[in-house]
């Protein structure tokens, strides 16, 4: 089997991790720009967390022979501090060409609040004006309805923005479908306590289609599972999946997400 | 998959899954003190279950989920709770 991970954030995981995900198949990795568990207290040192993913963390995978790329912004948990995000909005441009920068994320929504959707408007006009995809986080629990709402209606209002270049990520049963019907991606994150779980991920490809659809571990320092889509994958042969519809939402459907943008290069494409 | 398959794969971790969901009940029961908006929301919830939609997973979220539209004018923290709380500012 193999898949690709498209979302991790492999800064907080040790080696070993790359070593397991390499062995279940693993044919790249992506990680978006997230919280580190506590606010940064200037952009000096988002600065160095850019560095870290488009310097570093490439380098600590490919000692696997892992390709690793990722996703740059400052993350919704941070975005109530309107000026630190004004400062790091204003840092993000220099990295965007770096060879292992994907887009703009993950950015969106945390408390639905007034400056968090201030600043998401500045990212998504930042990823317009520089042609970088988006990959998007939405709330959690209570307020990822709302959130994933009014995400999606910001989203769609920018007509510079495709929606086939827009990733949805952590969708439940009650957000999927809006944001298919908008031509969205969507992203389902595989959690052990929140979000998804193997089955429901499943039961969610079998009601709502296999197509602009992605699964994903989003580990992190929190309670997650780096091998949590190749267990599913597993799952979904239990359940009677064939191999070329496990490889599709697995591999081919990040593959195609992804290969929009022409940085994303595997070695046996 | 047929119906027999699911329940042959999936029945004893949801029977397991219901039992420690009937003792969580139990044990809040047990305890001093009043209920709070998470547990009405939660009580919501199961009615779900009994009911003959099809989209029970997605009624059980929707159940949890504010239903206002409206940027709220100052994050006070970071975390959810897993219920919606009405307040006299929402």
């Amino acid at each position: 089997m193999r898949y690709i991970e498209p979302h991790a954030h492999m800064v907080s995981r040790v080696t070993d991790d790359y070593l397991q995900m390499l062995t279940a198949g693993c044919a790249a990795i992506c990680e978006p720009a997230f919280w580190a568990g506590f606010d940064r207290s200037s952009a000096d040192g988002f600065y160095d967390y850019f560095c870290q993913l488009t310097e570093h963390e490439p380098k600590r995978a490919a000692k696997f022979g892992l390709p690793h790329f990722c996703w740059l912004c400052i993350n919704p948990k941070e975005s109530e501090n309107l000026e630190l995000a004004n400062d790091v909005l204003t840092l993000i441009p220099q990295f965007l060409e770096r060879p292992t920068v994907l887009g703009i994320g993950e950015i969106g929504l945390n408390k639905n609040s007034r400056n968090e959707m201030t600043v998401l408007e500045k990212h998504v006009d930042l990823a317009a004006r520089h042609n970088q995809l988006i990959l998007v986080h939405t709330p959690h629990l209570e307020d990822k309805l709302k959130g994933t709402r009014l995400i999606v209606d910001l989203i769609k209002s920018d007509q510079r923005i495709q929606p086939g270049r827009v990733i949805i990520d952590h969708v439940e049963e009650h957000t999927v479908q809006l944001v298919l019907d908008a031509g969205m991606w969507a992203g389902m994150t595989l959690y052990p306590e929140s979000k998804c779980s193997p089955a429901r991920a499943i039961d969610m490809v079998e009601m709502y289609g296999n197509e602009r659809i992605w699964m994903n571990c989003a580990c992190d320092w929190g309670v997650s599972d780096p091998l949590a889509v190749p267990k599913t994958a597993l799952e979904m042969r239990k359940r009677g999946h064939n191999a070329a519809a496990i490889d599709k939402l697995v591999y081919q459907n990040p593959l195609r997400f992804l290969s929009q943008c022409p940085k994303f290069k595997l070695a046996e494409q | 998959m047929t119906r027999r398959q699911i329940l042959d794969l999936y029945f004893m971790d949801a029977r397991w899954k219901l039992i420690d969901l009937a003792a969580f009940i139990d044990r809040v029961e047990r305890a001093e003190g009043e209920e709070d908006f998470r547990m009405q929301a939660f009580r919501t919830a199961l009615l779900e279950l009994s009911k003959g939609n099809k989209e029970r997973a997605k009624q059980v979220l929707l159940a949890f989920s504010d239903p206002t539209t409206q940027p709220i004018a100052k994050a006070m923290g970071k975390g959810a709770v897993g219920a919606y709380k009405k307040t006299d500012s929402n």
